[in-house]
């Protein structure tokens, strides 16, 4: 479990992998096989294949194996070239950064060598502004501090600069020493965790006496990070290729599937099955056919004696007749405008955020439709409703308040005064505000000091204290120099006991260098600062200080400090440097350390920072809930400060309107009693029109979560809102587990690190381009530069993408068994022997051709204009409840195509019957005919109609002739002249129209006695958008959505879950309700074991408290 | 300029659109404007069919010989009986010239999936193809291993009944020329394709052929294989070129050689003039005629429901909904 690497030691090289990058999937030998057989591993494909190698048994196939094999080779080709293309530019980039020359040492010279021949254990030398080739453990820079400083941007997304040192035996080492320098690093086995190593570094003599010294993330160089502001850095390889951190966490994402697609699956499905009925039917009846009849025919010349598998033979022929049924083109279509859905959400200008210069990204292109039928928003708090930009605003220092009544403490005149004043509580307060954190002051050539620091709280904090003259101006590894009021000041930083989100504080220890005194200076949230204050400190003003900050939605942070005595710092400090050299369970054994120094605080005060809502965040999450999305907020914040900020963005509604119920309770009772009070109050008040929301916190949702999974699921589903507060992220992705297993569709949205399980685990993931870097943003399936971008993500490209696919997706079904219930038809009147009445050449260019390409533009069809639906959000209802695509609407398309096929049929056959029934003459008339219904169809379905629509209707109908003119001209064709002579028969324009008449007209009268007289909410809006200008106020739509879905036998206050029923009942088996409520059931079960692990870190937060 | 604002209205999604809603107005006026087309235009194609006369006999059972009828299958199979026979057929209408005879099979699969693709285009077309016979199963060559020209079964099974007519005395000329497709001559049969090994296997199928004629002049042949798509169907025999009177009594004489007894298959001879429509066919007539009515009735029936349920129709609806926001 653990690597020994031996430093520039070249007989231990060879145990490990060398540098050599690779992210190719493919090789150029295996790239064939290797991707046939990733394609083939498609249901689909596979289906599609056996089909083609069926019709090159020339037997049985009723056309030219052509017609099949054309587009399939033609599909495979397609997505081969794209696979290859990529793995092709993989394969550039990885060679680029293989073949760059890095500088090693190499029997204590340096030299220049490839990127990809460096061996574990190697020492590589970087310079400024280069970029880390592998996993490096640092052993000198050219800071004399033994600091240098990377970014990091490219693993993790965080734009700021991290300090990294090196290990303190390898300090004051000089260049000479470092080309000789000779040890072993015990390592753990290669892991993707970017944030750890738990490590240690032993250097053989003559270089230092046998001492182990720990080695933890912040002695690394990672791979693909940059040195920045530092000269020379030179490390020790130890991880190397694609062993790396970055290596490691590299890994191809589950493919999200949409609930649309799962949809088209499942149809598809019941038409393979509904093929399989068709053949075996029309097979033992051709069969029957033969043996009663077609033997009597002597010019057809049966043989009597025949194969074994003549019997087969006819089934076969119908199976291959039939195949069209399952449309080939449909994946390729579904492909194109899926894609073009993606493109439509980049190029949106409206979602363009000036601000920062973003466009919206749709990262994956495959599952815009989910957007439309979102029935969940989960939400982080900091960031994405609020700006994250933290601008100290008020604090209250030994009891006394600043800021209260300017609203800024640092234009305060009294915290000025104490300033001035040198007020010692004030001095304590700043000093930790300047002093407790990690911010990192960079003096720019203008002579300014500027501060990068990770969290933006840190930053304010110390903006401020700057603004109150203690600035921060230098930190030189452990030195800090701090000038305050023209004094300067210098500290030495100790240690610093990091922030992690079990412990919600942060401390440092410090040296002050006037007077020897050790100070330890805590920040953090409340409840993690205020129960460590020494006995007999009052904490009352500071309870009240944090409760009426976060009333103001502020958020708070306590400062404290202690003096330490020498002895127990060393004694401490022992113990502390033994658990960070821990290889298991460091960070625990860390936390419980650092717990032994945190207590008998003194507290200094809290401070109260303001993030402001961002701009339009009320009135999108109005128009989103109006839409009928429910919305959680998960946030890190305190209770109170949440249920401040949700009042604000629209989220809860205040008493009278709303009501908050609150599951709190430390212990397992008082959190069971409490949340079955809620559920209680909930299930009774449902019918009332009043606004529930349940408000939880970590603590409780732990215990909930691991113990009474199917309660909360009841409450989950009740609610439509709810703030979990003081949430981990591990509990963050929990909570859209647990809706995913309820069936609803969920979108997480977020903008921080602390967000990106969330977002990963979420059906959609959106992220916000913050300012907490782009973790979230790349983790995404979308970014976005604004929280009020979603309303239009939603609104308008979830939706419309939904309503598109779902007409598109439908249409080709349609069209496939149109021209397969046409064959099968004919297949009555030719001794069900098989024959098909098309051409090979007229089917391939059917089903590729001639109906593909008018459908494609449903991609620019809009129902209802942007402006409509976001003035009527509740129209969104049709997606979420999938009311355009389901089984009963696919009933309809499939008697359409039934009923056409008919007319087609029939009349072809009674207008060219006798003298005229020649085949190739019929076939085309019937292929006509399909045609021209088809174009008329699309352009009955289309809500609005571009030039680009009629060109490619119209176009494609007038292509439809010029292709077959010119194939008609061809005399070695089947068809040579037949197009010419048709089209001079006047009879041939008379059945046209006829058959377009007698196809259209019904659909034409039910679509408008439909539209007239039993209109839907999408109706009444499209009239009164189009017809004449006053709009539709919201109350009326709601009442019309009401009245309409009580004929549908939905009351309009139940839950989503019932509402989504309705649809589905008449025609599914299993109803979703049942199916939700075993889902959630068996959640319960399915929880426990992944819940059981995570509960075991828990006892060890409480321990922390 | 131009091209970037389109474009960028594309990638807006906002190219201008035309956004056409069902109104009643719109609805009614296309179902009428249908009705007024399509009834005219039944009318017309109706009137068009009745003026084509058409004389229809069936021969096939009345040709068999009164002491064969229980035996159909012996008397056509056996070569040594007569197949002679004489129909009289009565002109109900006057005729005029042309005049196209055509035979008519029904229950016929020509386009039996077996029967259909047995045939070689190319070896039809080019003379030095002979040898090609792919797809012709099962009619590809002779015992002894020789091509036939032309192969496949629907060579093999060519119809072979002949007519001839007479008015009282006068003979009446059956013009066999130009019955097929011109396109057919001159494209598809070659003209120095002879039939070779025809008909020269153990089982006789239908007709023989001329050795000593090219494909492309032996007419019967070329139209016997454009395949029909339907069991029954007519093909062209040939035209006279004579005016027949009303009550003109006509004498066919024909051989009756072609067998449909032993799968129920019927065989009629059909005289029939011709219009602008092409034959006999009331189908396109009364289809437009009904089509046409339903579309005035639809046209009327939706005016009614507008003017009898006006409230829900269109724009009142909105204002009504306007004036009084509906109570929760």
């Amino acid at each position: 479990m653990k690597r020994f690497v031996y430093i520039n030691d070249e007989s231990y090289q060879n145990d490990y992998c060398d540098n050599r990058i690779s992210n190719t999937k493919y090789t150029l030998l295996n790239f064939l096989p290797k991707n046939l057989w990733e394609q083939f591993r498609r249901f689909m494909n596979q289906y599609f294949l056996l089909i083609a190698c069926l019709q090159l048994w020339s037997l049985i196939t009723p056309v030219n194996p052509a017609s099949t094999w054309g587009p399939l080779i033609f599909i495979f080709a397609v997505s081969a070239t794209k696979e290859a293309w990529d793995d092709y530019n993989r394969y550039i980039s990885d060679k680029q950064a293989n073949e760059k020359e890095v500088w090693i040492v190499k029997n204590g010279t340096r030299k220049h060598i490839q990127a990809q021949d460096i061996r574990v254990g190697n020492i590589v030398w970087i310079r400024e502004n280069e970029e880390v080739p592998c996993d490096l453990v640092l052993i000198g820079t050219s800071d004399s501090q033994g600091i240098c400083h990377v970014e990091t941007a490219a693993l993790d997304g965080e734009i700021d600069l991290k300090t990294r040192v090196i290990p303190s035996t390898c300090v004051g080492l000089d260049c000479e020493q470092l080309h000789k320098i000779k040890g072993v690093i015990e390592c753990p086995n290669p892991d993707k965790d970017i944030r750890r190593l738990d490590a240690n570094i032993r250097l053989f003599p003559p270089f230092i006496d046998n001492d182990i010294c720990p080695l933890t993330i912040s002695n690394t160089l990672l791979q693909s990070c940059y040195l920045r502001n530092t000269e020379w850095a030179c490390g020790v390889a130890v991880y190397t290729g694609n062993e790396t951190k970055l290596g490691m966490s590299r890994g191809v994402p589950e493919p999200k599937l949409t609930a649309m697609d799962a949809m088209i699956d499942k149809l598809t499905g019941a038409i393979f099955l509904f093929q399989i009925a068709v053949v075996l039917v029309l097979g033992s009846a051709g069969n029957v056919w033969k043996d009663t009849e077609a033997r009597k025919q002597w010019y057809v010349k049966y043989d009597d004696d025949e194969p074994w598998y003549q019997i087969c033979v006819i089934p076969l022929r119908f199976e291959l007749l039939c195949s069209i049924m399952i449309p080939i083109s449909i994946k390729v279509s579904l492909d194109f405008v899926k894609s073009l859905y993606a493109k439509f959400i980049d190029w949106d200008e409206e979602m363009y955020d000036h601000e920062t210069d973003t466009p919206a990204h749709a990262a994956n292109t495959a599952i815009s439709e989910d957007l439309g039928q979102v029935e969940y928003i989960l939400t982080d708090k900091t960031g994405t409703l609020t700006e994250n930009k933290m601008i100290f605003r008020r604090c209250c220092i030994g009891g006394t308040f600043y800021g209260n009544e300017s609203g800024d403490a640092l234009r305060d005149v009294e915290l000025l005064n104490a300033v001035a004043n040198s007020s010692p509580h004030v001095i304590k307060f700043l000093t930790v505000m300047t002093l407790c954190n990690t911010v990192i002051p960079i003096k720019s050539s203008s002579g300014a000091i500027l501060y990068k620091a990770q969290s933006q709280d840190e930053d304010a904090l110390v903006n401020a204290a700057s603004n109150l003259h203690m600035v921060l101006v230098n930190k030189n590894g452990n030195n800090a120099e701090i000038h305050f009021n023209g004094r300067v000041v210098q500290y030495e930083i100790l240690d610093i006991l990091e922030f992690t989100s079990d412990r919600k504080r942060m401390s440092v220890v410090v040296l002050d260098c006037e007077s020897g005194k050790i100070f330890l200076l805590s920040k953090g949230a409340d409840e993690a600062i205020i129960p460590c204050a020494y006995s007999g400190q009052r904490i009352k003003t500071f309870v009240d200080a944090v409760d009426k900050y976060a009333q103001l939605g502020l958020r708070t942070l306590c400062l404290g400090w202690r003096e330490l005595e020498t002895e127990e710092y060393l004694e401490w400090s022992r113990s502390f440097k033994e658990a960070n050299s821990a290889l298991v369970d460091r960070e625990w054994k860390v936390a419980e350390v650092c717990q032994k120094l945190e207590h008998s605080l003194e507290i200094l005060g809290v401070s109260a920072i303001e993030d402001r809502l961002q701009v339009g965040v009320p009135e999108t999450i109005e128009i989103l809930r109006q839409s009928g999305i429910n919305f959680w907020m998960l946030t890190g914040d305190k209770q109170s400060t949440a249920i401040q900020i949700a009042l604000l963005c629209n989220l809860i509604s205040s008493e009278p309107k709303g009501q908050l119920l609150y599951i709190n309770g430390r212990t397992e009772d008082e959190v069971v009693r409490s949340l079955e009070r809620v559920l209680l109050t909930m299930r009774i008040t449902t019918s009332e029109p009043k606004e529930l929301a349940f408000v939880v916190d970590g603590c409780a949702l732990e215990i909930i979560l691991s113990r009474y999974n199917e309660a909360f699921t009841e409450l989950a589903v009740l609610s439509k809102t709810a703030i979990c507060c003081r949430v981990t992220p591990s509990q963050k992705a929990q909570l859209v587990k647990l809706l995913k297993s309820c069936d609803y569709r969920t979108l997480a949205i977020g903008d921080g690190g602390n967000d990106v399980r969330m977002i990963q685990q979420a059906d959609i993931g959106v992220g916000i381009s913050g300012r907490e870097g782009l973790q979230a943003a790349r983790a995404a399936d979308y970014s976005i530069g604004k929280f009020r971008f979603l309303k239009r993500l939603i609104l308008v490209h979830g939706r419309y993408s939904y309503n598109r696919t779902a007409f598109l997706s439908q249409y080709s079904f349609y069209k496939s068994l149109l021209i397969c219930f046409i064959q099968i038809l004919f297949s009555f009147l030719s001794g069900i022997a098989g024959t098909s009445l098309f051409n090979s050449v007229s089917l391939m260019a059917y089903n590729v051709f001639y109906t593909s390409i008018p459908v494609l533009t449903t991609v620019l069809d809009k129902d209802l204009s942007e402006k409509t639906v976001m003035q009527n959000p509740e129209i969104l209802l049709y997606c979420q409840a999938g009311r355009l695509l389901n089984p009963s609407t696919f009933a309809g398309w499939f008697g359409r195509s039934l009923y056409h096929a008919l007319v087609v049929f029939l009349i072809t056959i009674h207008a060219y019957a006798n003298e005229k029934s020649e085949m190739e003459e019929l076939s085309m008339v019937a292929l006509s005919g399909s045609i021209c219904l088809q174009a008329f169809v699309v352009t009955l379905e289309m809500n609005s109609l571009t030039f680009v629509q009629f060109l490619a209707i119209w176009g494609n109908f007038m292509a439809f002739y010029i292709i077959n003119f010119f194939i008609s001209s061809i005399p070695s064709a089947g068809m040579y002249t037949i197009m010419f002579r048709l089209c001079r028969q006047l009879t041939y324009w008379v059945t046209l129209l006829l058959i377009s008449g007698v196809g259209m007209g019904p659909v034409l009268a039910l679509k408008y006695f439909r539209y007239t007289y039993k209109p839907s909410a999408i109706n009444i809006l499209q009239k009164a958008e189009r017809s004449f200008g006053p709009m539709y106020t919201l109350v009326n739509l709601e009442s019309q959505l009401r009245s309409d879905m009580e004929n549908t036998n939905i009351s309009f206050s139940t839950t989503p879950v019932k509402n989504k029923a309705s649809v589905y009942e008449p025609l599914l088996s299993d109803s979703p309700i049942s199916s939700r409520r075993t889902l959630a059931a068996s959640s319960f079960d399915i929880f426990q074991p992944a819940q059981s692990r995570n509960t075991s870190s828990y006892p060890r937060n409480i321990k922390a408290n | 300029m131009g091209g970037d604002e389109s474009y960028s209205k594309f990638t807006q999604q906002e190219l201008p659109a035309c956004k056409p809603i069902l109104t009643p107005k719109w609805v009614v006026s296309v179902f009428f404007l249908v009705g007024i087309i399509f009834v005219p235009v039944g009318v017309v194609s109706l009137l068009a069919a009745r003026d084509v006369v058409e004389i229809v006999d069936r021969y096939d059972d009345a040709c068999v010989p009164a002491n064969m009828t229980d035996n159909k299958l012996a008397y056509i199979q056996n070569p040594n009986i007569s197949k002679d026979c004489t129909r009289t057929l009565t002109i109900t209408e006057d005729m005029k010239q042309p005049i196209f005879v055509y035979y008519q099979l029904d229950n016929f699969y020509q386009n039996h999936r077996r029967y259909v693709k047995s045939r070689n285009d190319g070896q039809l077309r080019d003379a030095a193809k002979a040898n090609q016979t792919s797809a012709c199963e099962p009619e590809k060559t002779t015992a002894d291993g020789k091509p036939i020209v032309p192969c496949g079964l629907i060579a093999w099974s060519l119809f072979n009944d002949t007519y001839s007519f007479t008015r009282g005395n006068e003979n009446l000329t059956v013009d066999k020329k130009d019955i097929s497709w011109k396109s057919d001559r001159e494209h598809k049969f070659g003209k120095n394709v002879y039939p070779s090994n025809f008909q020269n296997g153990l089982l006789k199928g239908g007709g023989t052929l001329d050795p000593a004629i090219p494909l492309s002049e032996q007419e019967d042949l070329i139209v016997w294989m454009r395949t029909a798509a339907l069991p029954t169907f007519r093909k062209l025999y040939g035209r006279i070129y004579v005016d027949l009177k009303k009550n003109d009594t006509i004498t066919v004489r024909l051989s009756n050689n072609y067998n449909t007894y032993n799968f129920g298959g019927k065989k009629k001879l059909v005289l029939s003039t011709a219009t602008w429509l092409g034959g006999k066919n009331d189908f396109l007539g009364f289809a437009y005629v009904i089509v046409g009515g339903l579309c005035f009735f639809l046209a009327f029936a939706f005016t009614l429901l507008y003017f009898i349920k006006p409230r829900k129709l269109g724009d009142h609806n909105y204002l009504s909904w306007n004036r009084h926001p509906a109570g929760r």
